[in-house]
């Protein structure tokens, strides 16, 4: 960790993410103003020393409904990137452990059918089959993360099942899911980590793309990207509407894509006898 | 190689057919009833089951997916539910307006990525290099629906330097080139930051190895050492990134197309679902599906031809 911190992508990249993972958690507790009550009269205001990022249509504080959005934004991601992992990783360690079966064949076959569907495409359909929500909106990105964690951990389990260890723990008796759970885990959490923090920030985008489209969380929950949609009309009266949300979905994806390529850089031994 | 393409050639059948499988089967659990919604809530029960046997409705599932599927092979995508027009006309129209936009945003992409990841290479460490690797980060980081309406709202509304959004046809090309110039700008820039990315790197790769030296040391120049050697070893994963941007592009514009209200593919399935008109949705997501296991299908190929290491590991 400390020696992550001496590189100034993961810090900067930190201070970012973390901002916003904070203002989720206060909003919780406190927020300048609630995000729910309609206050016509103070509509459309730029930004002064009450409402910092000034209101929107309906009078609502930006700055509020941007620290309540963060909520959405990161628990859908969360959400998504679990799935991901949940299904994906133990896919991948068992189409490692039985290399050449037929069951890592179907695993990956099936991986590469996934990847085939343009993912944006089958989210909107997911939606539009079971209705447009946040739960389906996490459900339709997290599909897609299968794939990637399961071929990720597939790959790094598979160079170290030729190590002298894993041989060493078969010899022992131990059996190929004891191997996969033991061994071969702990030594891919460096990988998954580094690819979790980039899906994470995908997730953070396509939940915007969701919600922009009308196909993410519905009022009244505030979400990123419903505000962007709500702001299009007024762009050309009313800026601010558009440039807060937008920088705070720049921010945070920045932030998380920074701390994603400063922890590779710092996994990847190869990378580090480069940077010498 | 005529193994290599065999094998090839069956995991795209299979892929196709379990793609169709899929998409056939979650298209038929959308509620609503296609026959009822075409006649309106005033038709009579009677008027409603003659249209669902008229187009196969009251058949089972997997004789229903048998039609659309041998339809499909023999160009026949069905019937629009609510247009009453084939489908395959109504995906010729368009077409022509999401394959232009993908290969133009594609070129626009591999136009800025290509000098900018070189230079970043070359100049590693550099403030150049710096720049590259920072405009590239933001690039990836901006939606690019949002990235679209900060440019309408400047090039558009404020200075009408270009249109708002529509699409005014072939017949006159400039303003169609026009018109598809700010849609595809939005479209490649966050390609072209990934692009970038991958080129520097790969180029990184390749300018490490010992050929690399072994060229200076028999006299190249840097600039010839990297023209003529390093390029063309570092083009196979920047080319894998390029094919798969192709099909990103081509389905992954629905956002766009609608912001910028472009009769494309991806507003036509939009329309589609809000309007419960499956088979144009099946069909036209089959089409997509297809060109993207396609267009895989043919970079594995290019780079066994390529490359005849890549051969045996398949």
């Amino acid at each position: 960790m400390k020696r992550a911190f001496k590189m100034p992508g993961f810090t900067i990249g930190f201070i970012l993410a973390f901002t916003f993972a904070a203002a989720a958690l206060i909003s919780f507790i406190w927020s300048p103003f609630g995000t729910d009550g309609v206050d016509i009269v103070n509509k459309l205001h730029t930004p002064d020393a009450t409402n910092w990022f000034g209101t929107d249509h309906l009078g609502r504080d930006i700055f509020s409904m941007i620290m309540v959005g963060a909520r959405t934004s990161i628990a859908v991601a969360i959400v998504a990137v679990g799935i991901g992992v949940l299904l994906g990783v133990p896919l991948g360690l068992a189409a490692a452990a039985r290399k050449g079966s037929l069951l890592d064949e179907v695993i990956m076959r099936g991986n590469d059918l996934i990847f085939a569907f343009p993912a944006l495409l089958i989210a909107i359909l997911i939606t539009a089959v079971f209705g447009p929500s946040a739960i389906n909106a996490i459900i339709a990105i997290g599909i897609f993360n299968i794939p990637v964690f399961a071929r990720l951990s597939r790959g790094g389990a598979l160079s170290l099942w030729t190590r002298d260890f894993v041989l060493a723990a078969r010899v022992s008796g131990k059996s190929r899911v004891r191997i996969s759970f033991e061994h071969i885990l702990p030594n891919i959490t460096n990988l998954l980590i580094v690819q979790g923090t980039i899906q994470f920030s995908l997730g953070i985008l396509a939940e915007a793309a969701l919600s922009y489209i009308g196909l993410g969380a519905q009022p009244p929950i505030p979400s990123w990207g419903r505000m962007l949609a709500d702001s299009q009309t007024m762009v050309s009266f009313a800026p601010h509407l558009a440039l807060f949300p937008g920088l705070a979905i720049v921010l945070t994806v920045l932030g998380l894509n920074l701390m994603g390529d400063a922890l590779r850089d710092l996994f990847d031994p190869k990378l580090r006898r480069d940077r010498q | 190689m005529l193994i290599f393409t065999l094998k090839r050639l069956l995991s795209l059948g299979l892929s196709l057919i379990a793609a169709s499988v899929a998409i056939f089967f979650v298209v038929e659990i959308i509620p609503g009833d296609p026959a009822r919604l075409m006649l309106g809530i005033n038709a009579t029960q009677d008027a409603v089951d003659a249209l669902r046997t008229q187009m196969g409705l009251d058949q089972g599932l997997l004789s229903r997916y048998w039609l659309w599927v041998s339809g499909l092979l023999q160009g026949d995508f069905g019937i629009s539910y609510t247009y009453r027009v084939p489908v395959a006309e109504m995906v010729q129209g368009r077409v022509w307006v999401s394959l232009p936009l993908a290969l133009y945003a594609l070129l626009l992409s591999t136009a800025i990525a290509f000098p900018i990841g070189i230079i970043a290479a070359a100049k590693r460490g550099s403030w150049a290099d710096w720049l590259v690797m920072g405009g590239t980060q933001l690039g990836v980081a901006i939606p690019n629906f949002w990235f679209a309406m900060i440019m309408v709202s400047i090039l558009a509304l404020k200075y009408h330097l270009f249109s708002a959004g529509g699409f005014p046809g072939w017949d006159e090309p400039l303003a169609a080139l026009k018109a598809l110039t700010l849609p595809a700008v939005v479209l490649a820039l966050p390609q072209a930051s990934i692009l970038a990315r991958v080129m520097r790197s790969s180029l990184l790769d390749t300018l490490s190895e010992d050929f690399m030296r072994t060229a200076r040391a028999k006299g190249r120049t840097a600039r010839g050492a990297m023209v003529h050697h390093a390029l063309r070893n570092a083009m196979i994963p920047v080319l894998t990134i390029i094919g798969l941007q192709f099909s990103f592009l081509l389905a992954g514009a629905i956002i766009i197309e609608k912001i910028f209200f472009l009769p494309g593919l991806g507003s036509m399935i939009f329309t589609a679902i809000t309007q419960r008109d499956l088979i144009v949705v099946e069909s036209v997501v089959m089409l997509l599906v297809f060109a993207v296991i396609l267009v895989t299908f043919l970079v594995d190929i290019t780079y066994a031809m390529v490359d005849p290491r890549l051969r045996r590991r398949a």
